[in-house]
């Protein structure tokens, strides 16, 4: 890598759910729309992040009987209290989800084209003159991000902005986050931040906050996208301890050698015990 | 609503020593599934791992066969070996959307993607299965015959078994979670649709070591099939339940009884040819079977969130 490498710190405390990330990334990208139907998840109608969603603001709208996250205002008060219809409270939990650019790529792995590769930025990108829609990619990612798109196959995912980069920009979704829910920087530097606010969030009394994806020696060696989250990562659909599937992959070899061995041994064997045939 | 879903394990009286399965308890976003299932299409996919197991185990049966004197099995082997991979060529060109998509594969040769290896084996196993047949049925060229005959033996085992690492290499919990099984229930799966088409195809008068063969696959099959659910845990579901679940007992019971029925009455030509039929059918079920369970892992949330939660605990 001759550049830094570059990441995402997404610090969904601050995200208002107004989804300008997942605008600007449509636009940006030119990616094609992905139908109009309501879902009736909140206000969530894009379901996931996908071959069309490189971004996808999730809305997690729960009634807690034990009570709200209470975020602290800027001067230091607590938000008004809000009942919800039944007696508890209504919990409102919004994160912009986007590919994790793991260190150790599943996707980028399993590709048999070499069209998934690591840019200069660290960060992962298709190739999409070199895909040629095998799909294997897509159950590959453990975070469930990339997608084929069903009129011609290819796989489609973030690219961090791959061409923004290349001119000194920062991708589209962090500089339309009006919050600055979504940090854009050198890796290094966005974990260092994220550190402080989650020490910060902790000493207001947020005891729920905690990072995500962060740890350089989690299952998939560290994300370039990273997260601050206000509860368990499943609640947000993200996979509590994800694992990059091919560190197993020399286990794999070694018994798919041994299967085959055993094969050829199997066989040879029936051959010496059924001997001549019998007339 | 994020849906809080809980099961209770599955008490089926058999194999009482299983460990206890942790309770499912999780939360998940609107019970939308974690990863993505592969977008494959079962006849595609499953049906080129049935394919490619028939027909590389097919190959190391024709040897056998070539090579104990049993000129119509070896025949029959070899001709139903080149056919099996040729039908898993085009069902995975099918799967690519258009032939020349195939090329790409070849444009690396990448250890980390069992995809591109097995591209490569099918690139060196296909046109020696193609050689040995050719030579066999037109009876010129022994000796090139003869060495295609030997390279399909050899290569095709590795075409029968890196289809396990296929599906294993992948973030699906009823693949990956069986990564260190799933090669040997592939070979044992091939081994058992190669013993059938062998029954089939091959005179009575020389079907002796396809009986024998069945046999030995039905017990591994069998064995390994129990190891893989039993290393699944709470997953194992996905092997028992729904459509998976019935297509995995019929394929027991179809291996099974054919294995039983070879052995008893292989020596009769009704009962080889519907016994073999019954091992090929077998077989079939097995990749539609395990193909099946882990679509319906990757579609629930539960089964990628809970052996999660359980493995960052430890």
């Amino acid at each position: 890598m001759s550049e830094e490498r570059v990441g995402f710190f997404t610090d969904t405390s601050v995200c208002i759910g107004c989804k300008a990330c997942e605008v600007a990334c449509k636009e940006w990208n030119a990616i094609p729309e992905d139908g109009l139907e309501l879902t009736g998840m909140s206000y969530d109608n894009t379901r996931a992040l996908g071959a069309s969603t490189w971004r996808h603001v999730a809305f997690v709208e729960q009634p807690r009987p034990d009570g709200r996250t209470r975020l602290p205002l800027a001067d230091g008060q607590q938000a008004a209290e809000e009942p919800a219809p039944d007696g508890g409270e209504v919990r409102w939990l919004m994160s912009s989800d986007v590919c994790k650019h793991c260190t150790h790529a599943a996707c980028l792995d399993v590709c048999p084209t070499g069209s998934l590769f690591r840019t200069e930025f660290g960060t992962v990108v298709v190739q999409q003159d070199i895909c040629n829609g095998c799909g294997y990619c897509v159950p590959a990612c453990p975070y469930g991000v990339i997608e084929q798109r069903p009129a011609d196959g290819r796989a489609f995912k973030c690219t961090l902005c791959y061409d923004r980069l290349g001119t000194g920009l920062e991708p589209a979704c962090a500089k339309a986050c009006p919050t600055e829910s979504i940090q854009f920087g050198p890796l290094e530097e966005l974990r260092e931040r994220a550190a402080l606010r989650v020490d910060e969030l902790h000493r207001a009394g947020v005891t729920d906050a905690r990072l995500y994806g962060h740890d350089p020696d989690n299952g998939v060696g560290g994300d370039g996208a990273f997260f601050l989250l206000l509860d368990e990562p499943e609640v947000y659909g993200l996979p509590p301890d994800p694992v990059v599937t091919t560190r197993d992959l020399p286990a794999m070899w070694r018994h798919a050698g041994a299967a085959a061995v055993s094969l050829l041994g199997g066989i040879a064997l029936t051959f010496v015990l059924a001997g001549r045939e019998r007339r | 609503m994020t849906s809080a879903g809980s099961s209770t394990p599955r008490t089926r009286g058999r194999r009482g020593d299983r460990p206890m399965v942790p309770k499912a308890e999780f939360e998940s976003y609107y019970g939308r599934p974690v990863i993505k299932a592969p977008s494959w299409a079962a006849t595609d996919i499953a049906g080129y791992f049935f394919l490619g197991g028939l027909a590389g185990a097919g190959s190391v049966f024709a040897a056998g066969a070539h090579l104990t004197g049993r000129p119509r099995t070896a025949t029959a082997l070899k001709v139903s070996s080149l056919a099996a991979v040729s039908l898993s060529a085009a069902a995975l060109v099918h799967d690519l959307g258009r032939p020349g998509r195939f090329a790409n594969m070849l444009r690396v040769l990448k250890p980390t993607s069992p995809m591109s290896v097995g591209s490569w084996l099918l690139s060196a196993y296909g046109p020696a299965a193609g050689v040995a047949a050719a030579s066999a049925v037109t009876g010129k060229a022994p000796r090139i015959g003869a060495l295609g005959t030997g390279a399909a033996a050899l290569v095709g085992p590795a075409v029968a078994s890196y289809t396990g690492v296929l599906a294993a290499d992948t973030a699906v919990p009823a693949w990956h979670g069986v990564h260190r099984e799933l090669p040997y229930l592939f070979v044992a799966s091939a081994t058992a649709a190669a013993a059938g088409m062998a029954l089939v195809t091959g005179p009575t008068g020389e079907n002796r070591p396809a009986r024998c063969a069945a046999g030995l696959a039905a017990l591994a099959d069998t064995a390994v099939a129990a190891a893989a659910e039993r290393r699944l845990g709470m997953v194992a579901e996905t092997w028992r339940e729904g459509r998976p679940g019935t297509l995995l007992r019929t394929a027991r019971v179809l291996t099974v009884s054919g294995a039983v029925g070879a052995a008893v009455l292989g020596r009769h030509r009704g009962a080889a040819i519907a016994s073999g039929l019954a091992l090929l059918a077998g077989s079939a079920c097995t990749r539609f079977g395990v193909f099946a369970a882990g679509i319906a892992s990757a579609e629930d949330p539960k089964y990628t969130v809970v052996p999660q939660r359980e493995t960052k605990r430890t």
